[in-house]
């Protein structure tokens, strides 16, 4: 017996946007309505943290810092949810993010905000990340290379552009002007936090209620079929890896704020972390099915459960087999949805 | 199956983690871990104290110097009854660790024992760590703010370099020829570069210079892949130095692949199995310059010390000091046992 009960849109986490009734069937057909059982393991998460650790773990700094943890890795897991619903897959965010870091904290990148404005080095770092986003695009769409391998070979040549770049030294940022206003908080939240909310608010906008989302889901279902319905899907595949590229760009300019520094060892194995929130949100890896909503409780899953053991002291190893034992009971258990939403 | 069970094995799932978690962390029975036993004059500061909670955070232990590191900050801190040490998964990734140090200001802990992954990307939130009033002892890497730390700890890079040098200048005594090759460790880190500078200038003293050098990444494979070209690349050399012990197991099992002998290689770090090859005499192995792998102990007593406000042993000053260098000596056959005890095993 299944009763479509516990959907109800009065999600408690600032990240969700609110869910209005006429949308709720919307949600339920985009994959959303499947949070439930994210929702599960995000609250009982929470309630081991705070059983274990009540006085610290409950507390409004401590919330802070878990959410300025999944913001960075957050805004990398929404561009590859795009990805990966448009039926690829994006293995260079990681190095993306390093280049885009190094690159917006050269000297003369540096200079020019010191002399005018941070603006500079934000605009440096969304347009590396975007460029090296087009590039996979191209590769993939009309390169007719496998998004695998398209990406793979970003994954290297990123890294190791920007240990050219940067001479493999650490570049630290000088522009004090940068620093103060994105690790600075509005309104009690940290910056970086809004950044996040913003950009997967955006991108839920833009996967669950534009043309570009309708797209994105025909373009992972079934390339062939729509390309007959007349969607360029080569031009729009490329626009999917520049979305990821620019999600970079974006975390590239987070990270660097958040260690005011630029070095090619950012974003180490971040491909995996967002790959595997992607995948616990909902995201069907072979295309076709993505939820934004989903991705960002899977970020929280994570980042929340690093949090948990950090506080409790627990051990190194046990964590990692955590986090792996999460992800296979997540997925076993889309599967099981999946069947049983596809048989009604 | 119904939702319902779905849903009752996410709970149960779940359930069994949080509580296999919980069991996991009652401290297991004191080990006998190798380090020196006290000194003679009996210090007043091993007695129990008030209560310090320290936090570590360190790089993940993806060579065996860095598992040493936390390895033998946990053996001290249990010798102390009045330490309570918090340890944060080894990470890579600088905002995880920044995280990590952040989350040790809300658990309002005395000092925090930070060996970063990236000295200046951690600089920020150890300042802010300090001006929450916790002790900060910065361990290895470098912050690059003297505000981010009250006391850092670190071994002595260039020294290894100039240590290494040295030994290859005397044991190639007035060979001008002689080529000399280096095998680096992960190149964009400083610790390396000044290394490298060190091992240059040593060499440079006696007319030497290094003819071909290779950098790999402090693993076992990095070090196989690395020295292998290196060989490719030196149809003769004299002597090699390998910055790491850890990378030095590939590096000796490329060099075993080649059958080559003409030369000898001097190590870095002191792994306990370099040490046994050493003393056996039978390897290529003749020396290697020692990095202390007691660092991260060390910052956990310095941090005990100063939060309780007690002075260092053995010396006259009553503040601890705010940078303490480990020195970082040459082990050859002659000496090896004097090491060996406080090895560790890669």
């Amino acid at each position: 017996m299944t009763i479509e009960g516990g959907t109800t849109p009065s999600r408690q986490d600032t990240v969700t946007p609110p869910a209005t009734q006429r949308s709720t069937t919307d949600l339920l057909r985009t994959g959303a309505g499947r949070n439930l059982g994210l929702v599960v393991a995000l609250v009982l998460l929470c309630v081991v943290g705070v059983a274990t650790a009540g006085d610290t773990f409950a507390t409004g700094a401590n919330v802070l810092t878990i959410l300025r943890l999944a913001a960075v890795i957050g805004v990398v897991s929404v561009g590859m949810t795009f990805v990966i619903t448009g039926g690829g897959i994006d293995l260079s965010v990681g190095a993306m993010v390093a280049l885009a870091s190094v690159w917006a904290t050269t000297l003369a990148t540096q200079q020019m905000a010191a002399d005018y404005h941070w603006i500079f080095m934000v605009t440096t770092a969304l347009v590396v990340g975007s460029a090296c986003g087009l590039v996979n695009g191209l590769l993939v769409a009309y390169g007719k290379v496998v998004p695998f391998i398209a990406t793979l070979a970003m994954l290297a040549a990123a890294r190791g552009l920007a240990e050219i770049l940067s001479d493999r030294r650490t570049q630290i940022i000088s522009v004090n002007s940068f620093v103060d206003f994105f690790g600075g908080s509005l309104i009690g939240v940290p910056v970086l936090v809004w950044i996040f909310v913003l950009v997967a608010a955006a991108g839920w906008v833009l996967l669950n209620r534009t043309t570009f989302g309708r797209r994105t889901f025909a373009v992972g279902g079934n390339a062939e079929a729509a390309r007959l319905a007349g969607i360029k899907v080569q031009r729009h595949t490329v626009a999917l890896y520049v979305l990821a590229g620019l999600c970079c760009g974006i975390a590239a300019v987070m990270l660097m704020a958040r260690t005011t520094t630029g070095s090619s060892t950012h974003g180490q194995l971040y491909e995996l972390d967002a790959i595997a929130a992607v995948v616990i949100g909902g995201t069907l890896l072979s295309g076709g099915r993505g939820t934004i909503v989903g991705t960002v409780f899977g970020v929280l899953i994570f980042t929340t459960l690093n949090n948990v053991f950090t506080l409790n002291n627990l051990s190194i190893s046990a964590q990692s087999v955590a986090k792996g034992a999460i992800i296979v009971i997540a997925v076993l258990l889309q599967q099981r949805l999946a069947r049983r939403t596809t048989g009604s | 199956m119904s939702r319902r069970s779905a849903r009752t094995l996410v709970v149960t799932g779940l359930s069994v983690l949080a509580l296999a978690a919980c069991t996991s962390n009652t401290p297991k029975a004191e080990e006998k871990s190798g380090s020196a036993p006290a000194g003679p004059a009996a210090v007043k500061n091993d007695e129990p104290g008030q209560k310090v909670k320290i936090g570590f955070s360190a790089p993940a232990a993806d060579h065996g110097w860095m598992g040493a590191i936390t390895k033998a900050t946990q053996a001290e801190a249990k010798k102390y009854p009045d330490v309570e040490l918090i340890v944060a998964e080894g990470t890579n990734d600088v905002n995880l660790q920044i995280s990590q140090v952040e989350t040790f200001i809300n658990q309002k802990v005395d000092a925090i024992v930070l060996l970063p992954f990236d000295g200046a990307a951690l600089t920020p939130v150890a300042t802010k760590a300090m001006e929450a009033g916790i002790t900060v002892v910065n361990v290895d890497r470098e912050f690059d703010s003297p505000f981010a730390a009250r006391t850092t700890i670190l071994g002595d890079n260039h020294g290894m370099g100039v240590s290494a040098g040295t030994y290859v200048c005397q044991e190639l005594k007035g060979k001008k020829d002689a080529v000399v090759a280096e095998i680096a460790g992960i190149d964009s880190l400083p610790l390396t570069q000044d290394r490298s500078k060190g091992f240059k200038e040593a060499l440079a003293d006696c007319g030497l210079k290094v003819s071909n050098r290779v950098a790999a990444d402090f693993t076992v494979e990095s070090g196989e892949k690395a020295a292998a070209n290196l060989l490719q690349a030196a149809p003769k050399i004299d002597a090699i130095w390998n910055h790491d012990d850890d990378q030095g197991v590939g590096v000796m099992a490329a060099i075993k692949n080649s059958g080559r002998k003409e030369f000898f290689v001097v190590g870095g770090a002191g792994s306990a199995n370099v040490m046994r090859d050493i003393k056996s005499g039978n390897s290529l192995l003749k020396a290697t310059v020692i990095y202390p792998s007691t660092q991260g102990a060390d910052g956990v007593r310095l941090a005990r010390l100063l939060v309780q406000k007690k002075a260092l042993g053995d010396l006259v000053e009553v503040e601890v000091p705010r940078t303490v260098q480990l020195y970082a000596p040459v082990v050859t056959k002659d000496n090896v046992d004097q090491y060996l005890p406080t090895a560790f095993e890669s």
